[in-house]
């Protein structure tokens, strides 16, 4: 993966595979402590203590269509080339916690990458999740909460193209801004 | 900071047309496989081209949704289209720049692009 975005994209997949109705995904960055963190935290259906344990495995995984399992050991194992760390807490009936954390100014973390893309196209194509998102930069940070659209919105689509585009100006503006603007 | 505000405006101004709007039950779905091999293989700015181009042509009854691996992980970006009473169509290897003629001449038009389908690239 080119891009920490696309991680995020890919670990959402899980969330959604294991019947998540809320996900929160926070992405922190401090400068000072040096540190690039992406935290995702579903209510899904959880992990036995097993699977939690192995998962971690490329050789591991709840599909049918092959035997290779890359989501999370790509991202571990990115966050972990960056001297950082990752955790994974998964209770049974409960719901999954993933933690990856970067050395920021290490020469070999990816770029967040295209961010607003990830969080819309995770919005735009499961309009029924309530997916919260806030990303801070030091002391700046936004957040976009699907259940706060839905509240304004009042039963129009998430999905309408005019809903689409706002969302999608309102995620890449508000990017930008966090980092000094354009 | 952009706000949230402008939706309620935008909310306002479309309500009526989007209530409107009939129900997707019967349009065309089109399906992007977004696994850790979809996505590594540049699944994302092939949904952002589907999403991008059917919004600019308002195509109401068309929605854009994902799936997991189907198998083929050499083949991706795969999208698949499901048009009601037609055989299921799959795009292997699919471009972002090639996107605009599936809409338009797929869905839009009813004919699909053979030469960009999984049946031609085998």
């Amino acid at each position: 993966m080119k891009e920490i975005s696309l991680h995020i994209l890919d670990l959402m997949q899980n969330s959604i595979r294991a019947g998540a109705k809320n996900i929160q995904l926070r992405v922190e960055e401090d400068t000072r402590a040096d540190t690039f963190t992406v935290i995702i935290q579903d209510d899904g259906c959880g992990m036995s203590p097993e699977m939690t344990k192995a998962v971690s495995s490329p050789f591991v995984t709840t599909r049918t269509t092959r035997k290779v399992g890359l989501g999370i050991p790509l991202f571990k194992a990115g966050c972990e080339a960056c001297e950082g760390s990752f955790s994974l807490e998964s209770p049974e009936g409960k719901g999954t916690r993933v933690q990856g954390t970067y050395r920021q100014s290490h020469i070999d973390r990816p770029p967040l990458g295209n961010i607003a893309d990830t969080v819309l196209l995770l919005i735009t194509g499961n309009p029924q999740l309530r997916i919260h998102y806030s990303h801070r930069v030091d002391g700046q940070e936004y957040e976009l909460d699907t259940a706060e659209l839905l509240r304004i919105l009042d039963g129009a689509p998430l999905d309408a193209p005019e809903i689409t585009a706002f969302i999608k100006d309102f995620l890449s503006n508000n990017e930008s801004e966090l980092y000094g603007g354009k | 900071m952009k706000t949230l505000q402008e939706l309620e405006a935008i909310r306002q101004k479309t309500i009526h047309e989007l209530n409107l709007r009939k129900n997707r039950e019967d349009g065309v779905r089109v399906v992007v496989g977004l696994a850790t091999c979809g996505i590594a293989a540049g699944a994302r700015p092939v949904m952002a081209a589907f999403v991008d181009e059917i919004n600019k042509r308002h195509l109401d009854n068309v929605t854009v949704s994902q799936t997991g691996c189907i198998g083929l992980c050499r083949l991706e970006p795969i999208v698949e289209v499901y048009t009601p009473g037609q055989e299921k169509v799959t795009y292997c290897k699919v471009k972002p720049e090639q996107v605009a003629r599936i809409v338009s001449e797929h869905i839009v038009n009813g004919n699909p692009v053979v030469e960009y389908t999984i049946g031609s690239y085998e």
